[in-house]
């Protein structure tokens, strides 16, 4: 008879680990300062090992010797072998908050929010200090109605993200509205140009959309005789084009005649477009480079490339007007993916009802 | 829960103060001039002008034997008893802070949080002025890290909460066998405060009084402590500090 084990299970689940509960995987500074030294160590041997000084080895030549002596053709970026000074690989831990006496060295430890408190009681602080100032001041009766204003400008608060990477301590939504309220009440005094600076620091500089297209600028080549470059794109073609200011109409597409290398009226049509709308058919020379896409979408890149080149010729209104046209506008339909469980992109198999 | 104070029997009586000043025995630590306890209990007293302090109803029953008279709309405090109950808790303030233990202060009035943070800081001290969460001294381990180290006195300055209720810091004090030292007002419970000074928690006067009494308490131990470490710290030279 043959002896079956009764434990069919290998470990009871009273006595397996939870391993969730443990948290992330926390690294204790000598790992972390071993894991420093051997960085070191391995970026010296890579730059003996490329030929290079070991002493100005900066990270881009150890990303660019990592790329060359370990190629990977993985779409991936993060999966791709990778060699990085360990502080950015491994998570900012917090480092133990108390002495060897395990006295906190920060005095509002025992709240559980140390960075964040002690930030709102210094900036409280502040505000206690411009009132203290404008009482001063009233006392003395050299308070002015119409002191010295920040200037903003177009700027904006910090975001709730952008305080907790500062103070690297996570802030409830409450937290975050009681700091813009302070900052706010702070702003309404009218001597709050005494912390200009702290303020100023506190705030994101909204980023000035340019809606305006970036004109190449007009060169003079050897002959005395105007020229621009520009290039396009479209679906995969990219073309360069330098548009001279001759007084012929000649076209060359990759050293061959236009007529020649568009046999196809409808591409012809498209690099004449920008020249016809802006009225000035016969007067400049193209000179023009394409490669990669099918004749439509090369002939489309061209398109592009010749409105964005006339835009230094042509006036800003006439430029604005080319805008409205949808000639400066680059078009970003590329081929859409064939889907797994589909024939095509958006085509389903035949439907079968049985 | 072990702290400065060595292993303190506490039980908790719903009614009456906790009677701990007899059953406390300090530990000794290594070094031998921090064993000598100060017998004085006036060692590191201050002679501070006292004022009249009066608070609105609704009182509580319990505030009854340190009022000295009580009417309708007024209740005012015996400050004889107020003295004396606030030289007993300043005395084991300097104690505690001889003995370099870790001084925490509690108050939950908005007008006087930054007061009582500035004061903390001054002394060397830790403060706790703002919204006070479930497991801060009862989940400690979990919420801080393994091995933090507990207060060994916690002083409040206003024993209410926002909402006009008992601070839940009291109760986990006491859970955690935490002296607690706590100026009540005549509508607060002193039942379970170790040592309760009756007074007034609401004007910025008396405040004030209570964060420079303390504060200069807790400075004048420091330093006496500084000044007995150089003093004895050289024909000592194995002794660590506790």
């Amino acid at each position: 008879v043959a002896a079956v084990s009764p434990q069919i299970c290998g470990t009871p689940a009273l006595h397996r680990k939870n391993l969730a509960s443990l948290g992330p995987e926390k690294f204790t500074a000598e790992f972390i300062q071993k894991q420093i030294e051997e960085f070191e160590i391995g970026k010296r041997h890579l730059a003996n090992m490329m030929g290079e000084d070991p002493e100005n080895f900066t990270q881009e030549d150890i990303d660019r010797s990592i790329a060359y002596l370990f190629p990977s053709g993985l779409f991936e970026k993060k999966a791709r072998p990778l060699m990085k000074h360990p502080d950015e690989i491994f998570p900012k831990q917090k480092a133990v908050q108390w002495g060897p006496d395990r006295r906190p060295f920060h005095f509002l430890f025992y709240t559980g929010k140390q960075s964040y408190y002690s930030f709102m009681h210094e900036l409280y602080g502040k505000v206690l200090n411009i009132e203290k100032h404008q009482d001063r001041l009233r006392a003395k009766g050299l308070f002015s109605a119409e002191p010295k204003q920040i200037s903003l400008g177009a700027s904006r608060w910090l975001t709730k993200e952008e305080l907790e990477a500062s103070l690297v301590e996570t802030i409830s939504t409450q937290d975050y509205q009681r700091f813009i309220q302070l900052m706010e009440r702070m702003l309404s005094m009218p001597y709050c140009s005494l912390e200009e600076e702290f303020i100023l620091r506190h705030r994101q500089q909204l980023e000035a959309q340019s809606m305006h297209q970036v004109v190449p600028p007009l060169q003079k080549d050897d002959r005395g005789v105007d020229f621009s470059a520009a290039e396009g794109r479209r679906k995969t073609s990219k073309s360069s084009v330098v548009v001279r200011d001759c007084g012929s109409g000649c076209i060359t597409v990759n050293g061959k005649d236009y007529l020649h290398y568009f046999p196809v009226l409808q591409d012809r049509e498209q690099l004449m477009f920008p020249l016809q709308f802006a009225g000035m058919l016969g007067r400049f020379d193209l000179e023009c480079t394409v490669s990669g896409g099918g004749r439509s979408s090369q002939a489309g890149a061209l398109r592009l490339a010749i409105s964005r080149a006339l835009l230094s010729f042509v006036t800003e209104r006439e430029g604005e007007a080319m805008r409205q046209a949808g000639l400066l506008t680059p078009d970003p339909r590329v081929r859409e993916r064939k889907k797994p469980g589909q024939e095509g992109a958006r085509r389903k198999f035949t439907w079968k009802k049985r | 829960m072990e702290n400065i104070w060595g292993s303190v029997k506490s039980s908790v009586p719903v009614t009456g103060r906790i009677r701990m000043l007899e059953t406390v025995r300090p530990r000794l630590s290594s070094s031998s001039f921090a064993n000598r306890v100060l017998k004085q209990s006036d060692s590191f007293s201050s002679s501070a002008p006292f004022l009249t302090m009066v608070q609105c109803l609704p009182s509580s029953r319990l505030m009854e034997p340190y009022l000295y008279a009580s009417s309708l709309d007024h209740d005012v405090i015996d400050l004889d008893k107020t003295a004396e109950h606030l030289r007993l808790a300043l005395n084991v303030t300097a104690q505690t802070a001889y003995r370099s233990g870790i001084i925490l202060f509690v108050s939950r009035r908005r007008q006087f949080c930054h007061l009582v943070e500035t004061t903390a800081k001054d002394c060397g001290e830790y403060a706790h002025t703002r919204y006070w969460q479930g497991g801060l001294l009862t989940n400690a381990h979990i919420q801080y890290g393994p091995g933090v180290r507990l207060p060994d006195l916690i002083v409040f300055l206003s024993t209410l909460n926002n909402v006009f209720q008992q601070h839940v810091a009291i109760r986990d004090a006491v859970k955690m066998n935490i002296p607690t030292i706590g100026v009540v007002d005549s509508n607060c419970n002193p039942s379970l405060i170790t040592y309760p000074v009756p007074g007034n928690d609401d004007t910025p006067v008396a405040m004030e009084l209570y964060c420079r009494l303390f504060k200069m308490a807790i400075n004048r131990a420091k330093d006496k402590r500084r000044q007995m470490e150089l003093l004895y710290g050289l024909s000592e030279p194995s002794s660590a500090s506790s």
